[in-house]
């Protein structure tokens, strides 16, 4: 069984609480709030004004360059006001305000439950249409999918390697998704396929989901060029350039794209949407998200229309426990403490985790022992322990150099500190920093 | 006896030899200097802060001695008699400069904004600052983890412990700039010191809608533009729900700091207004110990909904 090369840590999965919950639709709410930043990139630009009636699907906000993504109606209802809102963190964000008004949908998309399995469309078509319906990495990093689809010249894709590894502990979003519609995710796969040229798909799944290797495999045994393989139990399994390593065995250059060593990865919750919106016209309105921690009352999965505020969800999932201490955006190892659980579901949120006041405490930071175990875990092969002293004393020319911008902050260093420093915080801040530095110096040599 | 006295020959005769060496060495490979850049740098603090935009004191000094004029060139930490003294070395013209200082530009005291969450993260209000909001529902105003206090070489900000915020000590602060570059927020701007260090300050830089700012802090700017239009001299702008005073147009008549809703508008060191109003003319707490009592009016607070506070706790 493969797994990647370099660093990773073990940490205790806690899928239990949610896994084989199956998917339930969560409630439309009376009023929502529809968020026009939902990915990497540049915000979305409204195209509806205040009062106009919208139907479930329609167009809201066009994507507001080339990397970005459109923003459809979750809902039916009338645009009350175009404003910011408070995102989880705080931070003020430009949203769409609307009331829900009962669930009329636009013709076009079919709701239908049958599954539609051959795809007529070129290439082109099916990029256009994945670009039209605002698809985005649905694994957290938000990344519009129709972008990745796009290789920049010279480059060719030779391999599509399929994300159902989830290796983030609790969540069980995707398992489940695989589970309940498995099918329709080897028919997104073919499509990708297709709008890539590529004859050649892979599934990465983490040994801990037997039952969804097992099933995924029966599917995959009736397509031609799709292959599943079972992985190794290890976090950040799930990350591109791990991925990609524990699959096909190639390491993705430093600084480089995925698609350097021939692959496009794409997680199984995107595929799925990716059927939707090819096959049935359905853009990107919702998504399966997983409730969970320890004393909630109903953890569970479920399927969250963007808009609804995340405390409608909270409340089907049994309400907030009474000994929490944090709640989690994301799940544990990525995700951050949110201060502000009204804010409206988006693309961006995969998970809401309750975590006890016991366990949601920091430990006491100690001194660094130079023990170097953070080096050993880090999968990217970098130094937290130099980046993090080198952040804290603001050496961001050093930190380049010693290859920040490939931290892909999954939180292993700071979880495998036998001191408890806050590694992470300091190179994530330092990253921040760095790509800031970056980005201006990019646009000077431009102008 | 005999090996004392050859080692104290051996010694003697090796450290001649050496010296007699290193002096020709050093005559051959002499770096002809202009001995003036010594007599600058003697002239400077040597503080070595950076504050005038070179890498150092030295480097400040080599600057003014190959500049033709000493336009441009300025040491915040001396400030004028230094640059005085560094003309008269050069002969030279030394270019006057108003003496700065430090402000902080927020007043959200712990009673002013309401706490929303629990941070137990690193102790640093860059970190802090990439990780969400703050401990407060302002995204704009200060986090209170002394980044600024920290990067002070001259020991001239402290944060003050009932109000949370930091406090600049006039008399100390020269106006490197450290602190302002060190908020990761954009609070500390260097102003003006003014006449006996008396200054007029917007003492807040939300940029939000009134409504919004006002909830997340009682003493907000809420952008009325009231001050805008009281200001006889266009010394006030409002730019994004903000008002913003130009102290190189303000001629300190303090009608701002009387119209102001929210007691954003601050008068720095004036002594307190008549006595007739108490009301009015109530000072605050003490900001800085060592200057002059602060005058700030307080309006009439408008109901305001409180925050609500949630569970969750970053």
């Amino acid at each position: 069984m493969n797994t990647f090369r370099i660093g990773g840590v073990h940490p205790h999965d806690n899928k239990v609480y949610s896994a084989h919950q199956s998917i339930s639709e969560c409630p439309l709410p009376q009023k929502a709030i529809i968020p026009l930043v939902q990915h990497i990139g540049a915000p979305a630009q409204p195209v509806v004004e205040k009062g106009q009636k919208v139907k479930v699907g329609e167009l809201l906000a066009k994507a507001g360059g080339f990397v970005s993504a459109n923003v459809h109606a979750p809902f039916s209802g009338t645009i009350t006001k175009i404003d910011a809102t408070t995102d989880a963190w705080g931070m003020r964000m430009p949203a769409i305000f609307m009331d829900v008004e009962g669930d009329e949908w636009v013709e076009t998309i079919d709701r239908s439950d049958a599954i539609k399995r051959d795809c007529p469309l070129e290439a082109k078509e099916i990029v256009d249409k994945i670009a039209v319906a605002g698809i985005v990495g649905l694994g957290g990093a938000c990344f519009p999918t129709h972008v990745k689809l796009l290789p920049p010249p010279g480059k060719k894709a030779e391999v599509l390697i399929v994300n159902g590894v989830e290796c983030e502990p609790y969540l069980t979003c995707d398992h489940q998704l695989m589970l309940e519609h498995g099918e329709e995710i080897i028919i997104g796969i073919q499509i990708l396929m297709k709008a890539l040229g590529i004859n050649r798909a892979i599934i990465g799944i983490e040994k801990n989901k037997p039952d969804a290797i097992d099933y995924m495999k029966q599917l995959a045994a009736k397509a031609l060029g799709i292959e599943v393989k079972p992985l190794k139990l290890k976090y950040p399994q799930g990350g591109e350039k791990q991925l990609i390593d524990a699959c096909i065995g190639r390491q993705v250059p430093s600084g480089a794209l995925p698609i350097e060593v021939g692959a496009v990865v794409d997680n199984v919750a995107t595929i799925y949407a990716v059927y939707e919106a090819v096959q049935k016209n359905k853009p990107l309105i919702s998504r399966v998200m997983t409730v969970t921690g320890k004393s909630l009352s109903k953890p569970g999965n479920y399927s969250v229309r963007f808009g609804t505020p995340l405390s409608d969800v909270v409340a089907l999932a049994g309400g907030v426990p009474e000994d929490t201490g944090k709640i989690i955006g994301g799940g544990p190892m990525m995700g951050r403490a949110m201060n502000n659980i009204d804010m409206p579901a988006n693309k961006r949120v995969s998970g809401l985790l309750f975590l006890p006041e016991n366990e949601s405490r920091r430990a006491e930071v100690e001194n660094c022992i130079r023990c170097a175990k953070c080096v050993s875990a880090c999968p990217m092969g970098l130094e937290p322990y130099l980046l993090s002293k080198q952040a804290a004393l603001g050496m961001w020319d050093e930190m380049e150099k010693h290859s920040i911008m490939d931290c892909i902050e999954c939180g292993c260093c700071m979880f495998t500190c036998p001191s408890h420093r806050p590694l992470l915080d300091y190179v994530r801040m330092g990253k921040a920093k760095v790509g800031g530095i970056i980005r201006a110096r990019q646009a000077a040599q431009k102008k | 006896m005999n090996l004392v006295l050859i080692s104290l020959a051996v010694l003697g005769v090796t450290g001649l030899v050496a010296a007699v060496l290193l002096y020709f060495v050093a005559q051959k490979f002499k770096v002809e200097e202009d001995p003036r850049i010594d007599e600058v740098q003697e002239a400077l603090p040597g503080a070595n802060c950076g504050g005038c935009g070179f890498a150092g004191c030295r480097a400040l000094a080599e600057a003014c001695v190959k500049a033709d004029t000493l336009d441009g060139l300025f040491c915040p930490v001396g400030g004028a008699p230094t640059m005085q003294k560094v003309g008269e070395i050069l002969g030279k013209a030394a270019v006057a400069a108003e003496p700065k200082v430090a402000v902080v530009r927020c007043n959200g005291t712990c009673e002013a904004r309401p706490r929303t969450s629990e941070y137990d993260g690193v102790h640093s209000c860059q970190i802090m600052h990439n990780l969400y909001v703050g401990e407060t529902a302002c995204a704009f105003g200060c986090l209170g983890c002394g980044d600024c206090v920290a990067a002070c070489q001259f020991g001239a900000i402290r944060i003050d412990e009932n109000t949370g915020l930091p406090v600049v000590d006039d008399e100390k602060c020269t106006a490197c700039g450290k602190c302002a570059k060190a908020c990761p927020r954009n609070i500390i701007e260097l102003r003006n010191k003014g006449p006996k260090n008396r200054r007029m300050v917007v003492e807040c830089v939300n940029k939000d809608k009134g409504a919004i700012a006002r909830k997340a802090c009682l003493n907000a700017c809420i952008g009325c533009g009231k001050c805008q239009k009281v200001c006889p001299f266009e010394a006030i702008t409002v730019e994004n729900n903000l008002a913003y005073i130009d102290f190189t147009k303000c001629r300190l008549c303090r009608k701002c700091e009387a119209e102001c809703p929210t007691g954003a508008i601050h008068a720095v060191n004036f002594p307190p207004r008549k006595p007739a109003e108490p009301a009015a003319a109530k000072p605050a707490t003490p900001v800085q110990p060592a200057a002059a009592p602060v005058a700030k009016t307080i309006a009439e607070p408008t109901p305001v909904e409180q925050p609500k506070q949630e569970e969750a706790k970053a």
